[in-house]
């Protein structure tokens, strides 16, 4: 037990402890709020295994069949664009900058892939490549706007990225509804050979939406890990994030780095929309309202500890999340819940300071034993 | 002309909770804690005075009175989540706010499920009434826009932004609450707590948000539904940045972003701008901002200490 203590007192252990303690209790208010309207919280936990293995709990060592491959497919379509709006934010906040524009980010994203989709002809191996890149270009140049005015002007990037979420909203609604063949919801198809669909994906998962994307989620979470770890460059974005004074006495470029950092962030959000084209629709869509990718993409950082394997599981346990609401709505739960969930996510990884601190006193003291 | 007068009567409609939610963000910014909340806080006013108004209209034709002013209750108790976050748990008041925001989302059509068993709240009949001032409405101009056939909550704005203004620059309280946001260790030294002032000014903040949004949805909407406040949390943060954190500035913008979103609507009825598609029109009040913001950027116009946790021992 006393060992036990230590291990919860010891702060190395704080940057997975905390998270930890904040998603338990994130399910354990869930659970809380259930009990409270009547309903079963044992629901919410099955549709979540459900939705995330596939194996449907109450029917096993039953007649009915317990188990389908799609809903594991549609778990992985759920968390790809998740990861990357998670790796996304996560890149800015070891620049110690905030991109909660990863909303705008991933739909100008979606934007430029649809225009590249529809627009260009290329042979079957480079057009996806190159819709991808479109995709992650389109959202660059939406984080680029928001860094070089925190560059050039010191114009905090929180309340530019806030603007320039709406603002792209309304640009890309423009635009995929002037592309030919457009109707007021949704761009034509893009032909097959543009996407990363695949029949393959799709037929041993059993018809899900599953497709290559999650190579690109791979490549990413894996540059995301070496450029931070592994390069000048992503020393130089990390010693910015965490003293730009000392960094700047050093002669790194501050300013510079500022701006860079939040292109990248764009791009990664970009990929995300691009993903979202290419993957799982096949199509671009006109937006009503905003979809919250980027605002859960600040999640998944926040769980994750702005890390590349943290995001990454995050990502899942989100994509998992949001994954398992169509299973909920079937079983008569409001689906909501897993949006409740995640916001208390937050709300007790923000606390982490009193958490840390009621977590110190557990440290055994010399003589209490 | 009659199409001008229709334009600004809408605007006054439109920008009425946009100037209301604005002056409770220049409460909170003025203290020191940043608000991007502000659209969440207006859900939950939103959801709570809806909800209200279904229950109380079949007793009382106070009901909608009533909604608005339980929609300010709550939010001001929301609040109180992203108070303790930012003030005693020194957390990230962009993070704490992105928290209120995606609770908003989940808690209200979570207990539109619960309540109504749908996605939304259940449509009420009546809400406020309109108004005619015989002998004002005979005033040219003004008189048509906010006299004839008006709702009283315009009015309430316009007494709101006069009340703040007062209580901001000629009160005792109005002092300290700037100082917790410009010096708050000078403040500290004249014995005034720093934290119970950001308290006061955050709750302020989700008390006039709470109320925008129940007057929001209770004026442009039938019901709550998850769209029902569709950003206008943000115009908000953005009047409150364009209106320079001061409530005539507060004032002005909210008439001009509100007259933006109905000239959205109108564009095509004017040869010249039927050009250009709507959604310029609604984009506007964003991309302003954003130029709106790189123009201060010289001068120091935010207020200073806000965004930063206060610490006693800190420099």
């Amino acid at each position: 037990m006393n060992k036990f203590r230590g291990f919860l007192a010891n702060e190395e252990h704080h940057s997975f402890l905390i998270p930890f303690i904040a998603i338990v209790l994130g399910f354990l208010a869930g659970s809380v709020i259930m009990v409270f309207s009547g309903l079963n919280p044992l629901d919410l936990f099955t549709s979540f295994i459900r939705a995330v293995t596939g194996i449907n709990l109450p029917n096993l060592f039953t007649d009915q069949s317990a188990f389908n491959a799609r809903y594991f497919g549609e778990f992985f379509v759920y968390s790809i664009p998740l990861i990357l709006s998670g790796l996304s934010v996560s890149f800015a906040f070891r620049t110690g900058l905030f991109n909660i524009g990863g909303e705008g980010q991933v739909m100008i994203g979606a934007l430029a892939a649809s225009y590249a989709g529809l627009m260009l002809n290329l042979p079957a191996f480079i057009f996806p490549i190159v819709v991808l890149l479109a995709g992650a270009l389109g959202g660059a140049f939406w984080g680029f706007i928001p860094g070089i005015l925190k560059a050039k002007f010191r114009v905090h990037e929180v309340v530019v990225t806030i603007m320039l979420n709406y603002t792209a909203l309304y640009v890309s609604n423009y635009y995929i509804r002037a592309l030919p063949d457009s109707t007021s919801t949704r761009t034509a198809d893009l032909p097959a050979r543009a996407t990363l669909q695949s029949d393959f994906l799709s037929s041993i998962t059993n018809n899900s939406r599953l497709h290559w994307g999650f190579l690109v989620v791979i490549v990413c979470a894996f540059l995301f890990y070496f450029i931070i770890n592994k390069t000048t460059f992503g020393y130089e974005l990390k010693s910015v994030g965490f003293n730009p004074l000392a960094s700047e006495y050093a002669g790194m470029k501050v300013q510079r780095n500022a701006a860079l950092s939040m292109t990248i962030a764009g791009a990664l959000s970009g990929l995300a929309g691009a993903i979202l084209v290419v993957g799982t629709f096949g199509y671009g869509r006109v937006l009503g309202h905003f979809e919250n990718y980027g605002f859960d993409g600040i999640a998944v950082a926040l769980v994750g500890g702005s890390t590349a394997l943290g995001s990454v599981l995050a990502g899942l346990l989100f994509g998992g999340l949001k994954a398992s609401q169509t299973i909920m709505q079937i079983s008569r739960i409001p689906r909501d819940i897993a949006i409740i969930i995640i916001a208390i996510i937050i709300v007790f990884v923000a606390m982490k300071h009193p958490i840390k601190l009621a977590l110190k006193k557990l440290k055994v003291e010399e003589g209490e034993q | 002309m009659s199409l001008i007068y229709s334009m600004l009567a809408l605007t006054v409609v439109f920008s009425t909770p946009i100037i209301i939610t604005s002056l409770g963000g220049m409460f909170s910014e003025r203290s020191g804690i940043v608000n991007i909340g502000l659209e969440g806080l207006m859900m939950f006013g939103g959801f709570t005075a809806a909800t209200a108004l279904v229950y109380l209209q079949p007793y009382t034709t106070f009901a909608p009175w009533l909604a608005i002013l339980l929609g300010a209750i709550v939010g001001g108790l929301i609040s109180l989540i992203h108070a303790y976050l930012s003030i005693h748990a020194k957390a990230d008041q962009i993070i704490s706010g992105v928290a209120i925001n995606m609770l908003a989302t989940g808690v209200t059509i979570y207990m539109a499920q619960v309540i109504f068993g749908q996605q939304r709240t259940q449509s009420f009949s009546q809400s406020f009434q309109r108004y005619t001032f015989t002998g004002l409405s005979e005033i040219p101009l003004i008189g048509d826009v906010l006299f004839t056939r008006v709702y009283l909550t315009v009015h309430l704005a316009i007494i709101l932004v006069i009340v703040s203004w007062f209580v901001l620059y000629k009160t005792p309280f109005g002092l300290r609450l700037r100082a917790a946001g410009e010096h708050p260790h000078a403040l500290d030294s004249m014995g005034v707590s720093v934290f119970k002032m950001r308290y006061i000014g955050v709750v302020i903040s989700g008390v006039l948000a709470g109320l925008g949004g129940g007057i929001l949805v209770l004026t442009q909407d039938i019901q709550y539904t998850v769209m029902s406040i569709g950003g206008t949390g943000f115009i908000a943060l953005a009047a409150l940045i364009f209106g320079r954190w001061k409530p005539i500035g507060v004032l002005g913008a909210g008439l001009f972003f509100g007259f933006s979103r109905i000239f959205a609507l109108y564009s095509s009825r004017f040869e010249i701008l039927a050009q250009l598609p709507n959604e310029v029109f609604f984009a506007l009040p964003y991309v302003l901002t954003v130029i709106a913001l790189v123009l201060f950027s010289r001068q120091s116009v935010a207020p200073k200490a806000v965004g930063k946790p206060y610490d006693k021992g800190g420099r």
